[in-house]
């Protein structure tokens, strides 16, 4: 089922809270990009989390009304895919790469040791906001099972001891 | 080794070789060149492919190609030292991966039958000129000079068939949608990829991102489309550079725009990115995505040739199956269908990884027996463990044990075994995996991916895996197994979309071929 545009807010009832203010500029560029494109909800949240680091609600509730979408799709879309956060990250995103090859090569133990060594659970961050743990389904780079991405750095062949080792590095900067 | 010239050196820079350090011995290399006073150029390439042996480097001299890997850092100065200066040190043979230009002392790389990945390892990605040089664009200056519906024809005597997985005949699916006198009309290539463990797809468009191209150009113009789009998962972010320098480079040489098949026939090629959910590979899922919604399955029939995006005639299509094109149209359809077996032409591309000695990406001709890619080209299992099964098709798919490996890699065949053929990834399990363990991995994947739309497939999956842990806790009865077949049945046969369709499999063929597993952690 296709779902049209709606042409105006108004038609639809709860766009979240008022808010008062008018959006940051920086915000308003990203919206002035793609105004009028009717199916641009996930390029927008994309580009969204890619300046705020994650998708904080104000922002969220800023898309429904300059996009002219009801919240609840907008929210509904930005908790639907694995790549959107609602909380702010840590400093590293630590990902733990769950893909078959990794998980042959036993990730599932590197997982668990940092969840108990970090005292957290996936998808949650440290207190100090250094760490958020994460699994990721698979990164392609299934030679080198079992991979961590830490940030940007892809990590390969590690072990539950390595892996704290590269945290423990982290956590002395 | 005698003194030798070297013309020129290529290096893998993909995302595997990245991973595995070349960029470090990218920047060795450029260095030590530099030191040496030599002017050598390096061409930066996509995957060869022998991912056990990244980084990879080539060194190829007037008369000959060596490739070596892995080449860390530290080895490419003895690594050239011994070219440049003759002598017997430099390179330990653990290094060498082959001394003969056709590979012939390497079965992995010699064996291979390469269509779809002809280029990745030999060319420069974001080169269009390299791509050209190679008969680039070539096929769709064919394709031009034959009325669109011939084109459709030819696809149809390949015999080529959906790479995705579904092994739907490639040319039926474009006859449909040619059929449809309706405009807007789109063409979508699903480059999601979200089997973990594959990567193939991945490892050509980062390779070859022109033969995609070539493949979605010459697809729109025998179906009549007016606008391709190019899914492809937010995961792949080197994948989608390359894709999107190489758009660039044909819409500025005016092979798209509003008269690109033709007078006022128009054509562009829109690039949409993924966001991270794995039921996004399904078409209909798919193309709510594109919209902008919930990546939300919808009830088939209608197909996406009758209401697709937007409720317009859309078709889609596997990267593999549009890379498969190009090749079709240069050298002709009964080539490609004399390359595979009797119902299916042409060659498949699998990520090989897991309990195997060598890994990675091999194109081998359709109908290749599993146990000649395992033993004679992948080298068997990883040193020290014994080979259980091979998993094929990722968390729709399923495994085949060790001592059925003497089958023919073809779609019919697979499926009588209870696996698929899937879109190919592969994974060697040994003795020390449990499958009823591995199983519940599938699931629990699945489980998590599952959209939630149908009550089949979410509560299904989640009650089938409260019994595989039940199960491997030791506290399961044999009425429990009865109940997890019977959720496998209903489960398979009344989810909405293929994601719960083929959730069960993983289930299924351990339960077919390793049911003692199960049956010893009953209570």
């Amino acid at each position: 089922m296709s779902h049209p545009a709606p042409t105006s807010p108004k038609k639809y009832a709860y766009l979240g809270d008022p808010l008062p203010e008018p959006p940051p500029p920086e915000l308003m560029e990203i919206f002035d990009h793609h105004r009028g494109e009717k199916d641009a909800l996930i390029t927008v949240l994309e580009e969204i989390q890619h300046h705020y680091g994650y998708l904080p609600t104000k922002q969220l509730q800023y898309t429904a009304r300059e996009l002219g979408f009801p919240l609840a799709r907008v929210y509904g879309v930005a908790t639907f895919y694995n790549l959107f956060q609602l909380a702010p990250p840590g400093r590293y995103q630590v990902r733990v790469c769950k893909g078959t090859a990794c998980h042959v090569g036993r990730s599932a133990e590197i997982l668990t040791q940092l969840k108990a060594k970090l005292g957290i659970d996936e998808d949650e961050t440290t207190a100090d906001r250094l760490i958020t743990l994460q699994t990721v389904a698979c990164v392609g780079a299934c030679s080198l099972a079992p991979v961590v991405v830490i940030n940007d750095h892809t990590l390969g062949r590690m072990t539950p001891e390595e892996t704290w080792a590269a945290i423990e590095a982290l956590q002395k900067e | 080794m005698r003194k030798t010239k070297i013309n020129l050196i290529r290096l893998g820079m993909s995302t595997s070789d990245v991973a595995a350090g070349a960029a470090d011995t990218l920047q060795a290399l450029e260095r030590y060149i530099h030191h040496r006073g030599l002017a050598i150029p390096i061409i930066q390439t996509g995957s060869l492919g022998a991912c056990h042996r990244e980084p990879l480097v080539e060194i190829v001299t007037a008369e000959q190609s060596y490739l070596y890997g892995p080449i860390t850092a530290e080895r490419v100065r003895p690594m050239l030292d011994q070219h440049l200066d003759a002598g017997e040190r430099g390179i330990a043979p653990e290094w060498v991966v082959s001394q003969y230009t056709d590979r012939r002392d390497y079965p992995f790389l010699h064996k291979q039958v390469r269509v779809t990945t002809q280029l990745c390892g030999l060319i420069n990605p974001f080169s269009l000129d390299d791509y050209l040089a190679h008969d680039g664009y070539k096929a769709w200056e064919r394709a031009l000079t034959l009325p669109p519906s011939a084109v459709v024809e030819m696809v149809k005597a390949s015999k080529l068939r959906g790479r995705g997985g579904a092994g739907y005949p490639t040319g039926n699916k474009w006859g449909y949608i040619a059929s449809k006198n309706i405009t807007p009309k789109y063409f979508i290539c699903n480059a999601d990829e979200g089997d973990p463990g594959a990567f193939m797809d991945r490892a050509m468009i980062e390779g070859d991102p022109h033969r995609l191209l070539e493949g979605l150009l010459i697809a729109g113009y025998a179906t009549g489309a007016t606008r391709g789009y190019i899914y492809i998962r937010a995961e792949y972010p080197l994948a989608v550079r390359a894709l999107r320098h190489a758009i660039r480079q044909i819409e500025e040489r005016g092979l798209l725009g509003p008269h690109a098949f033709g007078q006022n026939k128009p054509y562009d090629i829109i690039i949409k990115e993924g966001a991270g959910a794995f039921v996004c590979g399904e078409e209909t899922a798919l193309m709510h995505s594109i919209e902008g919604l919930r990546g939300v399955p919808s009830m088939r029939p209608p197909y996406p040739a009758e209401h697709g995006l937007w409720g317009y005639p859309s078709n889609i299509n596997n990267v593999e199956t549009l890379c498969s094109i190009p090749s079709i149209l240069l050298n002709g359809p009964e080539w490609f269908a004399n390359i595979g077996s009797a119902k299916s032409g042409g060659t498949k591309a699998f990520a090989l990884a897991g309990s195997i000695r060598k890994s990675g990406l091999v194109e081998i001709p359709l109908g290749t027996s599993l146990h000649e890619l395992i033993y004679d080209m992948a080298g068997g299992c990883a040193e020290g463990h014994e080979l259980k099964a091979i998993q094929l098709g990722g968390p729709s798919g399923g495994c085949i044990p060790a001592h059925l490996l003497d089958i023919p890699i073809d779609y019919e065949e697979l499926s009588a075994t209870g696996a698929i053929m899937g879109s190919g990834g592969m994974i060697a399990v040994d003795n020390t995996t449990s499958m009823v363990e591995f199983a519940r991995y599938f699931l629990n994947f699945t489980q998590e991916e599952s959209c939630g739309k149908c009550v089949p497939c979410r509560v299904g999956t989640r009650k089938m895996l409260n019994i595989l842990d039940k199960i491997l806790a030791h506290r399961a009865t044999t009425a429990d197994l009865d109940r997890l077949r019977g959720l496998c049945h209903t489960v398979g046969r009344a989810s909405l979309c293929g994601l719960g369709q083929t959730a069960p499999n993983p289930v299924l063929t351990t339960l077919r071929y390793f049911e003692q597993e199960y049956l010893a952690l009953l209570n």
